[in-house]
């Protein structure tokens, strides 16, 4: 993953404990706590989640939008790898790193969300693994993911520790890995969508369509270059490093033409299955449902036009809508449109969205502790300077 | 080798072409399950139902089930829906000023929720590790919490909200009913034989047996002319207990004969089911939609490895690129 046509990847240096590393330590130690609490007391005792609303922001956002967040890596792999795009190579490390800490952390906490966590293993074990479950099809690929993804981001550290020979080893072998890192999160990433079809009638006919795994998949491509841009956005602002316009004002093109094809997949899905109807209804499913296109209507018409693309707050803001979008995508469907009968209703209680932040918390200091200490972000003149 | 993006992608769609049409199989369509051959279930008929819930307590005894509390002297065990604390409630339908038993107007009703024993189970389907069972001869949907990750899929995939999770346990499972299938054992110490609350249902309302012959029961009390006096089973089909009973006027339906392809425990009802928390439901089974979406994509792995097989050559070139531009 060398690449010397631009410039190389160097750490960026500075000091580890500021104000923004110690905050992030602090909200990771309430995490702890109440994750000892929920160890010795079940679920029930620190999340409001219950038998009409099993699935809670543990799952939902922890690891759906979460593991979604967590595309930018496979996003600009595709581009640079696949489509053979090489001016985005400067994006690929920080991309993938951010991917990196999401997805293993998406696979950590959901753990924590498991009632039997010690049988974790019985699904990649045959004789328990059920193939005709999505699920199975979403645990073992992601599993396999974040291992390739270790693979893919090891030069790095390699580089670091001057490990020639393993690298050079690693290089021969490395289209392949990169081949995987594009196919497996191509599979479960639609398949977190696939997981909804079981639900049947019980999930609302706005999201409820066999299309719901390419939604989920064109979502999660799409904001995986949102994630870039935001990401981009707040480091150059947090480590200030120059604004990379011109790469990312390229980026947010191509994110424009993936999210315009996802409004015209989802808009013709609607109306051909005949579920349109639903969204005309005066209920808070509906409401959500226009909320949710929105946020994804915002970057299609912030980016039409061109002048925006080069203004670092529309880019930002277009970002933010992305995001936005394909958070409300994966709430809508697994929560406010899902409804197993009468009666049951479900918001986040403060220590369940707690743990989430402290998930988050890791995310942002694992981020800026590597940053500093790894070759990760290209060199700049501003950067060198400290 | 060079190989610009056109032929890139026409590699990818030839050879997806290839592994569509080498692998009719994964592909196919995969329909309903069928009911097994020895299907037990029950019938539950609201019409012949008191409210007494004698079948309630005696699934919590069969079961070895606590109490659980709805009232503020915190006496009686007064169950108000199924739970990780009871897997079996007698509800009960109001209306205006509910004078009338088995009246959708100004009238009530009662209906017995708990697992229907689906003919294709979506929580079966879900389960990533086997822990929820179909038997292959007696169609019981059976949990085994050995295998069981606590994911809850299954509690979410339910279209009858059947399987419930224990929040309040460090060491938690899923409860559901089992159809007493645990009583089958020999070290059964228990007082009952067979499903504890068909075994105690003093009315009759609940019936133990074989699934096709319970559909023949209900259907011939479908047939009868309403008022009319009537023999009905007591506890189980075929056992020597019988009772007098007057048709009811029935909603012309069993429910389970077709709902997502059927259901092993079926309901007779004289108020519409939609009434009493059972709602309508296709005749395809929601696991079948989700089995068939799922191994087109992933049978044999097929389509993944062709895709990979196009990833790779386009990584290797862009590599290759990036390198030759040094």
């Amino acid at each position: 993953m060398s690449n010397h046509a631009h410039p190389a990847p160097t750490p960026l240096g500075g000091p580890l404990v500021t104000s923004l590393t110690k905050t992030m330590a602090l909200l990771i130690a309430i995490a702890g706590v109440i994750l000892i609490v929920r160890l010795f007391f079940g679920i029930g005792a620190v999340t409001n989640v219950n038998d009409g609303y099993t699935w809670g922001i543990w799952v939902v956002y922890d690891v759906m939008v979460g593991s979604a967040f967590a595309c930018g890596g496979y996003s600009v792999a595709l581009l640079v790898y696949i489509f053979n795009k090489g001016e985005y190579h400067p994006l690929v490390r920080s991309a993938l790193l951010g991917s990196l800490f999401g997805y293993t952390l998406a696979g950590a906490s959901v753990i924590i969300d498991l009632g039997r966590y010690w049988n974790t293993w019985h699904i990649f074990t045959p004789g328990w693994a059920n193939i005709n479950s999505v699920m199975f099809e979403v645990a073992a690929c992601i599993t396999l993911y974040i291992f390739v993804m270790w693979l893919e981001f090891s030069p790095v550290f390699l580089e670091k520790f001057e490990k020639k020979d393993l690298q050079k080893k690693l290089g021969k072998w490395m289209f392949l890995v990169i081949a995987l890192g594009a196919l497996l999160p191509s599979m479960h990433q639609s398949s977190l969508g696939s997981m909804l079809i079981v639900l049947g009638t019980q999930l609302n006919p706005l999201w409820q369509t066999l299309l719901i795994p390419l939604l989920y998949l064109m979502t999660a491509i799409s904001v995986g270059y949102g994630i870039v841009i935001f990401e981009s956005t707040i480091s150059a602002i947090g480590f200030k490093r120059p604004f990379e316009l011109g790469i990312l004002a390229k980026l947010s093109k191509v994110m424009w033409w993936v999210v315009l094809a996802y409004l015209a997949v989802r808009v013709v899905d609607l109306v051909v299955r005949g579920a349109i109807g639903e969204a005309f209804k005066p209920n808070v499913i509906a409401l959500m449902f226009w909320i949710e296109m929105a946020f994804f209507i915002l970057p299609a018409v912030l980016l039409a036009n061109e002048a925006n693309r080069r203004r670092p707050d529309k880019l930002f803001l277009s970002a933010v809508g992305m995001m936005t979008g394909t958070f409300l995508l994966r709430i809508n469907s697994y929560l406010v449109g899902y409804e197993t009968g009468e009666g049951w209703s479900y918001f986040p209680s403060l220590p369940e969205i707690g743990l989430t932040v402290g998930i988050i918390a890791i995310e942002i200091l694992g981020y800026v502790v590597l940053v500093r200490l790894l070759p990760v972000l290209p060199k700049h003149e501003a950067a060198a300077a400290k | 080798m060079t190989m610009d993006r056109r032929q890139f992608l026409k590699g990818v769609l030839a050879g997806g072409a290839v592994a569509a049409t080498a692998a009719p199989a994964p592909a196919e369509a995969r329909g309903n399950l069928t009911m097994p051959p020895q299907a037990m279930g029950l019938l539950y008929d609201g019409t012949l139902c008191i409210g007494c819930k004698a079948c309630v307590a005696a699934c919590k005894e069969s079961n070895g089930l606590p109490p659980e509390f709805s009232t503020e002297d915190q006496l009686w065990d007064t169950p108000l829906d199924i739970s990780g604390k009871t897997k079996n409630v007698i509800k009960m339908y109001k209306d205006g000023t509910g004078d009338h038993k088995d009246q959708e107007k100004d009238g009530y009703a009662f209906m017995k929720h708990s697992c229907l024993h689906c003919v294709d189970p979506s929580c079966v389907s879900a389960c990533p590790v086997s822990a929820m069972l179909k038997d292959p001869v007696t169609g019981i949907v059976t949990y085994d919490e050995k295998d069981c990750i606590g994911c809850r899929y299954c509690v979410l995939a339910c279209p009858f909200d059947v399987p419930r999770f224990e929040y309040d346990k460090a060491i938690p499972k899923i409860v559901k009913c089992e159809l007493c299938n645990h009583l089958d054992s020999p070290d059964n110490k228990t007082r009952f034989q067979y499903s504890a609350c068909a075994q105690v249902c003093p009315t009759g309302a609940t019936l133990f047996g074989p699934t096709a012959e319970l559909m023949a029961e209900a259907k011939r009390r479908l047939a009868l002319k309403p008022g009319t006096d009537h023999l009905v089973p007591r506890g189980k089909l075929n056992g020597a207990d019988w009772q007098m009973a007057k048709a009811a006027k029935y909603v012309p339906q069993v429910y389970g004969e077709t709902e997502l392809g059927g259901t092993q425990v079926l309901k007779l009802s004289a108020v519409p089911f939609e009434k009493l928390g059972y709602r309508a439901l296709p005749e395809r089974s929601f696991a079948s939609v989700s089995e068939t979406m799922q191994h087109s994509l992933y049978g044999y792995l097929l389509f993944p490895a062709v895709v990979l097989g196009g990833l790779a050559v386009a990584a290797k070139r862009s590599m290759r690129d990036e390198e030759n531009q040094e």
